[in-house]
């Protein structure tokens, strides 16, 4: 049996020797995501963007961990009643508590930004790998139905479809009202995950290990799968990561103009809609939901900064 | 020599034309690239041919169609008469088998995201009757020991191992499923001449070990000396001159091939005093609208009327032992050192 302390100070040694991974002998041998996740450590950026995402998530499963207060409790009589010790943020324009409502808002918002980005990236790739690996006229297909929605203004589009559709709904449920709102957003973005997943599969299509594997006599499927698409992750990572925040403010922008959330959901956008007539008299109402959506997209963005900067060889 | 029994590569009139397209909705053909433009040649058991021929003239294309990673136009590939060219599906992957490729550059025919292990062993999982699955990890590590690495770098990435250790990763990889052929296109070009030397034993080597038959593609005269048996030398999609190495060397008769061995530098001073440098003028003609005739007598000082009227076919003639396509071959030793 060898020294245990010797083992944890060789352990220590190999962490600490980063750029040593090519001499022989030394080291653990390290991918390129390994590579790229020391990368992302080592950045303070990461670490606040995941902290604070991490609240926000936390804040959206357990809105009760952070409040004992029902949100949907209105007494008139306090509508628009200032902060106080008995209500941290005031109450709003129902006299509903604003805090437990910004509270119980971040689920409308982060169930809104992750599963947009899911549906999108999932359609997007879909999408783009049977366009790219296919090329030919599949390809044309493909790119031409992507061009059709991203030729629609984004939020015209969402505007125009969450009008036409959510009247049809005599009295929708929170799960229907946030469902419809996610399908649209998505509708409306897979294309441009689908344009960057096409590209990036096009850049290593003909990479000789493509050909070398060919020539193996390996199925499309396995060249998809194991070669291709690894190989073409990591930008639609990034936009992913990025564009989970921008989906966040296109819902509460939908949701203030009345047409994407809307009661019985709990939504940073709609409080800010009902308040905007009384941001003289009330600024408390209207402020602090403002100021969770501000800081909850600008985790997302920075998060997704960050990632792109660890995945991506030429900013190293 | 080798009898006639030995063949286990026959190549059949090859062509390979891509296709000049214009406009972009309606797309109509306005002629063809000839890349490979008929090409014959047989590869015995345990041989080297070395094809040489300047960049464009459709060394690499001929690589592909050998491999089947482009369909030829016309003509066929048989590897132990069975037509690769035309075969699909199941045949075409049990055929694949038998002939492999090593690529020209180490650093991007190996997948940055795959270990070592990965990248030899994929072979096995691809043919996976070739060897038992908790056999691989040794078979794999076997190869590695055979192409001189560390078999302890097997669970190591691509970007951890120098040009030279990547090419002898590719080689592994070429030689998992046992070939018989394996097709080298321009395989130590991309490294450091100290390493060429290596990696050009090691292919020596193994060729021994496991009687293997190279096709070996350079335009590096001298490396393909070394290594080769016989030498087809190609200009524009056609073989113009085919023969021992010794013949293509010392007697070249085809004007493009004395050309060619003119520019090849000589090590020693008064060699190099003595030998003649054949400077041709012109480009290469487009490979889309090559001349009528012979192809080379745009460039050629031995040109005459007959060229242009009729092809020369690769043939034994009279000025020439060996197959040379040209009216006018005669032997003519530009180098005057051997």
């Amino acid at each position: 049996m060898s020294d245990p302390v010797t083992i944890q100070t060789a352990g220590v040694a190999a962490g600490g020797e980063v750029q040593e991974t090519t001499a022989p002998g030394s080291g653990k041998p390290r991918s390129l995501w390994q590579d790229a996740w020391a990368e992302l450590r080592k950045q303070p950026l990461f670490w606040i963007s995941l902290a604070l995402l991490a609240v926000f998530i936390v804040m959206a499963i357990f809105p009760q961990l952070f409040t004992g207060k029902d949100p949907a409790f209105a007494e008139l009589r306090r509508s628009l009643e200032p902060p106080s010790a008995a209500a941290w943020f005031g109450y709003d324009l129902q006299g509903r508590d604003v805090y437990a409502r910004t509270i119980y808002g971040a689920r409308a918002s982060v169930v809104v930004g992750v599963l947009t980005t899911v549906l999108a990236v999932l359609v997007g790739v879909i999408m783009g790998v049977i366009g790219g690996f296919a090329g030919g006229w599949v390809d044309s297909l493909t790119s031409r139905i992507g061009e059709i929605f991203i030729g629609v203004p984004y939020l015209l589009g969402a505007i125009l479809i969450l009008s036409t559709v959510a009247p049809a709904q005599e009295n929708p449920g929170a799960v229907l009202i946030t469902a419809v709102v996610i399908i649209v957003l998505s509708v409306l973005s897979w294309p441009i995950v689908a344009r960057i997943a096409r590209s990036s599969l096009l850049s290593v299509k003909h990479a000789d290990y493509v050909l070398a594997a060919r020539a193996l006599g390996a199925s499309p499927g396995r060249i998809i799968f194991r070669h291709l698409l690894p190989n073409s992750l990591a930008p639609i990572i990034v936009v992913a990561t990025i564009s989970m925040g921008s989906y966040i403010s296109a819902e509460a922008t939908l949701s203030f103009l009345g047409v994407g959330l809307r009661a019985p959901v709990i939504s940073w956008g709609i409080a800010i809609a009902d308040h905007t007539d009384y941001l003289r008299t009330a600024l408390h109402a209207m402020l602090f939901p403002s100021i969770f959506l501000s800081v909850c997209v600008l985790a997302f963005v920075m998060l997704g900064d960050a990632v792109r900067s660890a995945l991506d060889p030429k900013l190293r | 020599m080798a009898s006639q029994d030995d063949v286990i590569l026959e190549v059949r009139d090859l062509v390979k034309h891509f296709p000049l397209t214009q406009g972009i909705v309606l797309k109509r053909s306005i002629g063809a690239i000839k890349a490979v433009d008929g090409v014959d040649f047989d590869l015995r058991r345990g041989e080297t041919l070395g094809v040489v021929g300047e960049s464009g003239c459709g060394k690499s294309t001929l690589a592909k169609l050998l491999m089947a990673l482009e369909r030829p136009t016309s003509g066929s590939v048989r590897v132990h008469g069975e037509d690769i060219a035309s075969a699909r599906g199941a045949a075409l992957k049990r055929m694949r088998r038998n002939i492999q490729m090593v690529f020209q550059d180490p650093y991007t025919s190996l997948d940055p995201r795959m270990t070592v292990g990965d990248i030899v062993g994929e072979p096995f999982e691809i043919h996976s009757e070739v060897a038992p699955k908790g056999d691989r990890r040794r078979r794999v590590q076997e190869l590695l020991e055979v192409v001189g690495l560390d078999p302890e770098h097997i669970n190591r990435y691509p970007h951890q191992f120098s040009g030279g250790q990547r090419q002898r990763i590719g080689i592994a990889r070429g030689l998992a499923l046992q070939p018989e052929i394996i097709v080298c296109d321009e395989p130590v070009s991309a490294l450091d001449v100290s390493i060429q030397a290596q990696v050009m034993n090691l292919l020596d080597r193994l060729q021994k070990e496991f009687n293997l038959a190279y096709i070996f593609i350079a335009h590096d005269l001298s490396v393909v000396r070394h290594i080769s048996d016989r030498v087809a030398v190609m200009y524009l999609g056609k073989i113009v001159e085919l023969g021992a190495d010794a013949e293509i060397y010392d007697h070249p008769t085809h004007p493009y091939t004395q050309a060619l061995l003119s520019a090849v530098p000589v090590p020693d001073p008064r060699g190099r005093e003595n030998r003649e440098r054949i400077i041709l003028t012109g480009d290469v003609p487009s490979p889309a609208n090559p001349p009528s005739g012979c192809r080379f007598r745009t460039r050629c000082w031995k040109a005459q009327e007959i060229c242009s009227v009729e092809e020369p076919l690769l043939q034994v003639r009279e000025g020439s032992g060996h197959p040379s396509a040209c009216h006018f071959a005669e032997v003519h030793d530009v180098v005057h050192v051997a």
